[in-house]
């Protein structure tokens, strides 16, 4: 009944709010035609809808600032952090934003066989769109030979932060493979001060920060072809290797001693809070792992902070030396097109620009997937070091977990919660999210 | 600007259509002859209500009834699959669980201590602001209500200072007290959210069991007193037997909304560890998992068990009409 009476109340609501746009779009034509020579001047608005809030959606406003100067184009913004839920009501509703952040390749594809976004490839030009972007990045935004998604920003996910100052103070050097990473860790633990830091607190998505634990624990330690049979569906999560990945976390999530804070703290620490306890004087723990946007948090909570100096990286380590040592998880921002009008595209045109690009990657907490943005657009070594990785690395995967269906997704977020909340329950959980893979992917 | 002209639009445009709907009505109405009119107008006056009561309740009730026999995307008959999930899936069982613990301790608390300080509220001098204070929770969304609990349970490791109020008093009060994670630990994360539940509904409760008890005549509670009777007994035997169609109103309603929590839930825990309940479940299938044909089942589900609690109440209200 609750269900039933929100539905309809949405639908008229969505209905008032085409209503309102078709009034907005009269009052824009008269604009135009009282507007200025200048051809590329076509005034307007673009909606546009994404998961950013604070810092990012400041970087995001002042990446399309120029656009809007140069075209009159107002950007209509707005954040959410519960995108996926957002974006299906306005879809549903009739009501779909012109211009919007996707959530990840799954639901992206889901939307693009519902016919609901707009081919890219007549939006874009393809030539320099090929030039520029990466086979790899093009593909993940194509849906049946279609290219419905671009990424205008990445991130590479599994770095290993630290404090160096602290780090060194204490003696202690950086790991190269995962076994030296226990020895440290087993060795700080024993110093009485809890080597990581972990929060996996994120509001409706708590969870997520696990599951790039798991992600790069299981393209390290078993390889592509794993990972990619894996995020496919082919692979169960009984399967010795995915299992095996759990555990190796477990070996630092279920030992109290490892952790800052235990398995509660773990819990209820919200991941972008969580490494502020690197630079605590003394460090309540040494390790963070995190991708590469979580230094705006860094600095945001500690404005005195300085990249490089006060706090860098390393990469996730590899299980064996010799294999799989340059394997990089990625993840990125796809923007996709539900509306085809004049200033829609011409928004994405701009946003896939070095030009655009580059106003954000300055900004800091961004890298860029276009290859014309250098190194000299990075705000410091230590950004541009995380770029230089990912453009060197010689295999790239992607966020297994936005490659899932998001019911899969969802449960692997909660199988996390409930696996650190009481660890001996692996195989049950485990059995569950079996049982949700072969109910998902079936469709 | 447009979406605020439109809205004004509206507010102009709707009532100024149902009057225009019924002058020409009775315009019609006049060319029949007197009996006929009669008959004819009540549904004639009706007839709008009906209309917007079909196309917004009925119709969308039914669908829903036809997509719950239907795959996610609604393109293929499942038959029974979509029930057959709802009553063996671990979280939806989870889910029931809770909404039982719901139905039992968000309903007896509201209406326990709605009616505690709605007796004690009328005896002191300053009722009107104990009444507005306990009220004032109303006012805000439930949205709102469950970020201001995220706050009052937060929780930080033994050692940082606490910024979740419960856990700071608890730990500056008690020496050697562990700050516990409210939300999280599943032997008080339930009991957790109904309280912040029963704070912001209490206060309703607590208004109309007032008028209420208001609404019992003075002399016969002076004549007991002058029998001799206690104010327990008076309580007892006179209050609470004269309030009871009332609470009976209250009390159904609030198993209603406990049927149908979602805000507080959704906010605070979004149905983490073990505090799911059949409303956010509802919304996950429908809009994260976009899978129509399960949300529509646990819809049907919700329906039907809020239906007989809804009938009960309709059928007290109309009892208690008529008495009078």
């Amino acid at each position: 009944m609750a269900w039933t009476r929100s539905f309809t109340s949405l639908r008229t609501v969505a209905g008032a709010l085409a209503l309102s746009v078709v009034i907005s779009a009269c009052g824009q034509s008269a604009q135009q035609q009282s507007g200025g020579s200048d051809a590329s001047r076509i005034g307007g608005n673009v909606n546009v809808l994404a998961t950013w809030g604070g810092d990012e959606q400041d970087s995001f406003l002042a990446m399309v600032k120029p656009f809007e100067d140069r075209t009159g184009v107002r950007i209509q913004y707005e954040g959410t952090r519960d995108l996926n839920a957002v974006l299906t009501t306005r879809v549903q509703g009739g009501n779909p934003p012109d211009v919007a952040g996707l959530p990840g390749p799954g639901q992206m594809a889901e939307l693009a066989r519902g016919g609901r976004l707009i081919d890219l490839s007549s939006v874009v030009d393809m030539a320099s769109l090929q030039a520029d972007y990466s086979q790899d990045w093009i593909r993940l935004g194509q849906v049946d030979n279609r290219l419905v998604g671009i990424f205008i920003k990445t991130s590479l996910k599994g770095q290993i932060w630290h404090n160096p100052a602290a780090f060194n103070q204490a003696g202690y050097s950086i790991p190269h493979t995962w076994d030296e990473t226990m020895a440290l860790s087993e060795r700080i633990a024993q110093s009485g001060t809890a080597p990581w830091c972990i929060g996996l607190e994120s509001g409706a998505a708590s969870g997520w920060p696990g599951t790039d634990w798991i992600e790069n624990i299981v393209l390290r330690q078993s390889g592509t072809d794993v990972y990619d049979r894996w995020y496919s569906g082919q692979l169960r999560w009984t399967s010795p290797e995915i299992q095996r990945a759990w555990q190796t976390w477990g070996q630092i999530v279920g030992n109290p001693s490892m952790v800052f804070g235990g398995r509660q703290g773990i819990l209820a620490t919200n991941f972008g809070d969580a490494g502020a306890q690197l630079f605590t004087t003394p460090p309540r723990c040494y390790l963070h792992q995190q991708g590469s946007f979580i230094s705006s948090f860094y600095t945001k909570s500690n404005p005195n902070l300085q990249a490089a100096q006060d706090f860098d990286f390393f990469m996730f380590p590899p299980f064996d030396q010799a294999q799989a040592s340059s394997s990089i998880e990625v993840a990125g921002d796809l923007f996709g097109m539900f509306k085809d009008t004049p200033q829609a595209r011409a928004l994405m045109q701009y946003l896939v620009t070095p030009e655009a690009q580059s106003i954000w990657t300055r900004r800091g907490g961004a890298i860029s997937p276009n290859r014309q943005v250098g190194a000299d657009a990075y705000p410091d070594i230590m950004t541009a070091k995380a770029a230089q990785t990912m453009i060197s690395a010689s295999t790239v995967r992607f966020d297994a977990s936005d490659l899932m269906p998001e019911g899969m997704n969802n449960a692997f977020m909660r199988g996390l919660l409930d696996y650190v909340n009481d660890p001996t329950r692996l195989n049950e959980i485990l059995t569950s999210l079996d049982r949700v893979q072969a109910d998902t992917y079936s469709r | 600007m447009d979406r605020l002209l439109f809205a004004l639009l509206v507010i102009v445009a709707a009532p100024a259509a149902t009057a225009f709907y019924i002058v020409l009505a009775e315009r019609a109405l006049r060319v029949l002859p007197e009996r006929r009119q009669r008959r004819i107008r009540p549904w004639l006056w009706i007839g709008p209500a009906l209309l917007l009561l079909t196309v917004f309740l009925i119709y969308p009730s039914v669908h829903t009834l036809v997509l719950s026999f239907f795959n996610a995307d609604s393109t293929r008959p499942v038959g029974l699959d979509n029930y057959a999930y709802i009553a063996t899936d671990q979280s939806m069982l989870v889910a029931l669980r809770n909404n039982l613990l719901w139905v039992v301790l968000f309903s007896g608390l509201t209406v326990a201590l709605g009616l505690l300080t709605a007796i004690l509220t009328d005896r002191v001098p300053y009722e009107g602001v104990a009444k507005s204070v306990i009220f004032l929770p109303m006012a805000i969304s439930f949205v709102a209500a469950g970020v201001i609990w995220r706050f009052m349970y937060d929780y930080r490791p033994p050692g940082v200072p606490q910024t979740g109020t419960l856990n700071a008093v608890l730990t500056a009060l008690i020496p050697g007290f562990e700050p516990q994670a409210w939300l999280i630990n599943s032997s008080v994360n339930n009991l957790a959210l109904i309280v912040a539940g029963v704070w912001t509904w209490t206060g309703f409760c607590l208004v109309i069991l007032s008028a209420a008890l208001k609404g019992i005549p003075s002399d016969v509670i002076e004549a007991a007193r002058v029998d001799g009777a206690t104010e327990l007994q008076i309580f007892r035997r006179i209050i609470l037997p004269m309030m009871s169609p009332t609470i009976a109103v209250v009390v159904t309603t609030m198993i209603i909304f406990a049927l149908k929590a979602f805000d507080i839930v959704y906010v605070m825990t979004n149905g983490n560890y073990d505090t799911e309940v059949i409303a956010n479940r509802m919304y996950k299938e429908l809009f994260n998992f976009r899978n129509f044909g399960r949300a529509s089942a646990i819809a049907v589900l919700l329906l039907g068990a809020i239906a007989p609690v809804m009938i009960l109440n309709i059928s007290r209200f109309r009892a208690q009409e008529q008495r009078r």
